[in-house]
């Protein structure tokens, strides 16, 4: 049986790639299944009770209150992830523009811009917490000092602001990483290109729109993908600023915060069912790779390979 | 030579194995890693009273006790005593058989406790207590004793007064209420603290009843008096106000009142000890209404079923029910202990003691936290939309009661 006989490099290839498979298989792949798994059961606190099929998934998808809380925090969720494609990558884009074309003080605003993305998110929630505040925050104490009174507003008590807020508040935070990224795709735009373009047009938009932002599609790849990953797992920001109910009245709610209250309950609150809590993971799961996909394949397609 | 090693060994393997027998070591789980230093004490007097017995008592984050506390029991790593949450949160863990069932046989001095508190700490299934009831928490007004003399206030008697005299604060230029809602279970406290005495015991006793529901009019109505004295005397921009920073207002002697549990008055003492403190219970609309307090049980202390040493654990347990524990639990944690017979030294334990014997539960936590949505759930965020004027009180009412349908049968018709 001459193919089962290890040579020296059939064992020395064997020996690198065990370990990792292994490591992914017990960390990653085990923990999926597991939870996958869970989701099919009844849970009495943290003790598996009996199969139940689809039941728990039927729970969160079509029973009240379960349904409307999921609709409520899947909506916010496609609204985080809109307003941060804009306020995020948009600006992000824009940013790296203006740092590429070497405008002014280009090289201070390089650091300036990435720098809150090196903070952590606690720190940032914490201080926008601070800044918000409705009796000393700087945001209304600014306001009320240019006599816009009526602007100064209890923004994290609110429905209609609390969202944005901190939606404002990570777009602050994450503004340079875009940025960071489009900037190294613009820097990769050969100088023969942009010389051409310039034979032709003055026009700056003309460059953006024809020349900049096709060539720096692989960044733009990137950098969607990773809000979209990253506005669907949404938790640390609205944990801190907003607290585990997506206070108030459920209005900053989103799919991680959801999960986590059903999944391990809220002690100033609701209990804990681990079953619904692994099915809307599984669920969340399931939205995120296969919509993360799709995307990805698409927004590949329309690369331009220079 | 060879001998006297062979008998040493021996020596050792018997103390080895005579060991576990001899000293009995118990885990003791909590979560209040702030009051360590107490617990050492307590368990010193303990080990000095039971030689032979060790405890070592180990701490874990409050938020997410329950889910460290029942994986490690499912795991079959749990404490040998802990400490367990009550109502609901109990039953999460000792639905599943987690914990040691106790009764007057096992932990005698049970039979001298409060029926609401072993009520607290007992499975409605089976009526059987899992743990000893620690100590009872009060929602009720806290005040600043010197802004109160200053400003020539005494404690109101009606809501009227009440009222009177939070604009007497506000004219004054101080807050009257410290209180911010952005944080969702201080509007289940800010609605049980303050309108408790409105509500009255006879609605209470109604709804446990099942002959009123929460649409009743003495519901409703307390829950549109709360708002109203809320948008007035609240601070600025109260909604979006959390927890910490309504404390500070309160602790630095900005606000004259603040409403909230009895828990907060060792917690103000040590941000500001200058602070003069006095508690009252929020009025009723006439001075001759019962002024009720909202009253609940913390937790109590609670034996592992399958714990090694479970007759060292029985041992600590009545150590911890005992009258003498009761005394030091109150004076060094500043608690409402819930063993009959301890006094208060503390006068403002005193009077919040005394407050205590006209009450009513602190309703969603008591009654409504079995199920989902519970009534905390409900009542938290349909509070936040009352105090940013987007509901009524009797669109709660509803809410509350179609709501709590799903899983509360005297309220499905």
């Amino acid at each position: 049986m001459p193919h089962l006989r290890m040579t020296g490099r059939g064992l020395w290839i064997t020996v690198l790639i065990v370990p990792p498979l292994a490591f992914v298989a017990l960390f990653i792949v085990y923990p999926i299944i597991s939870a996958f798994a869970y989701a099919f059961f009844d849970w009495q606190g943290l003790r598996r009770g009996d199969f139940v099929g689809l039941e728990n998934f039927h729970t969160v998808l079509f029973v009240e209150p379960y349904r409307s809380w999921t609709i409520n925090a899947f909506t916010h969720n496609v609204i985080v992830f809109f307003a941060l494609m804009v306020l995020q990558n948009g600006l992000g884009f824009l940013l790296a523009y203006a740092l590429w074309r070497e405008l002014p003080g280009a090289r201070f605003h390089r650091i300036a811009v990435f720098l809150p993305v090196v903070l952590s998110t606690i720190i940032v929630a914490y201080l926008f917490k601070l800044f918000l505040h409705p009796l000393f925050g700087v945001v209304n104490i600014s306001l009320r000092g240019i006599g816009l009174d009526w602007l100064a507003q209890p923004w994290l008590g609110q429905g209609s602001t609390a969202l944005w807020a901190l939606i404002a508040a990570q777009a602050w935070h994450m503004v340079g990483f875009p940025t960071l990224v489009f900037l190294a795709g613009m820097q990769r735009i050969p100088g023969e290109i942009l010389d051409a373009a310039r034979m032709e047009t003055e026009s700056e938009w003309v460059k953006i729109s024809k020349i900049v932002w096709p060539l720096v599609a692989p960044s733009a790849t990137i950098v969607f993908t990773l809000l979209f990953v990253g506005a669907f797992n949404w938790f640390e920001l609205p944990y801190i600023m907003a607290g585990l109910d997506g206070s108030p009245y459920g209005s900053t709610d989103v799919l991680g915060l959801y999960f986590y209250r059903t999944a391990f309950g809220n002690v100033s609150a609701g209990q804990q069912d681990f079953g619904l809590g692994s099915a809307l993971a599984v669920l969340i799961f399931i939205f995120i790779a296969a919509f993360a996909t799709v995307m990805t394949l698409r927004l590949r397609a329309r690369e331009i390979q220079v | 030579m060879k001998t006297k090693l062979i008998r040493i060994g021996a020596a050792l393997c018997a103390v080895l194995v005579a060991a576990p027998a001899l000293a009995q070591d118990l885990t003791f789980w909590s979560w209040r890693q702030e009051d360590r230093a107490a617990y050492e004490t307590f368990i010193d007097t303990f080990e000095a009273a039971n030689p032979g017995i060790t405890v070592k008592f180990e701490t874990f984050e409050a938020a997410n006790y329950n889910t460290i506390l029942s994986t490690a029991l499912a795991g079959g790593t749990g404490p040998d005593v802990m400490m367990v949450r009550a109502y609901g949160g109990l039953e999460n863990v000792a639905a599943a058989g987690y914990l040691e069932p106790l009764s007057t046989e096992t932990v005698p001095a049970l039979a001298e406790f409060a029926e609401p508190a072993l009520a607290a700490e007992s499975m409605r299934s089976d009526g059987v207590v899992y743990a000893v009831p620690f100590a009872s928490q009060t929602q009720l007004v806290i005040y600043n004793k010197a802004i109160f003399d200053a400003n020539g206030l005494a404690e109101p008697q009606t809501w009227d007064e009440l009222v009177a005299a939070s604009q007497t604060l506000k004219d004054a230029g101080v807050i009257p209420f410290a209180n911010g809602t952005a944080t969702a279970w201080q509007n289940e406290t800010v609605t049980f603290g303050l309108g408790s005495s409105l509500m009255g015991k006879a609605f209470y006793d109604e709804l446990m009843a099942g002959t009123a529901d929460f649409t009743d009019p003495r519901f409703t109505g307390a829950l549109g008096e709360v708002a109203a004295v809320a948008a007035e005397y609240f601070p600025d921009g109260f909604i979006g106000l959390d927890y910490p920073s309504a404390q500070q207002l309160f602790a630095s002697g900005m606000a004259g009142m603040f409403i909230g549990g009895s828990y907060e008055v060792a917690n103000f003492k040590a941000q500001n000890p200058d602070i003069e403190l006095g508690v009252f219970a929020a009025p009723g609309k006439t001075a001759e209404d019962d002024k009720l307090v909202g009253l609940y049980f913390d937790g109590g202390y609670a034996a592992n079923a399958a714990g090694a040493n479970k007759e060292a654990s029985i041992k600590f347990l009545n150590y911890l029910a005992s009258q003498e524990f009761g005394q030091a639990f109150a004076n060094t944690l500043s608690n409402i202990s819930t063993i009959p017979g301890v006094t208060f030294d503390n006068p403002l334990l005193a009077e919040v003691n005394e407050l205590n014997q006209s009450s009513i539960p602190y309703l969603m936590l008591a009654h409504f936290r079995y199920g989902e949505p519970s009534g905390s759930v409900l009542i938290q965020g349909e509070m936040q939309k009352l105090f940013a004027g987007e509901t009524t009180p009797e669109a709660i009412g509803e809410a509350l009661t179609t709501g709590l349908a799903a899983w509360y049968e005297p309220f499905q018709k």
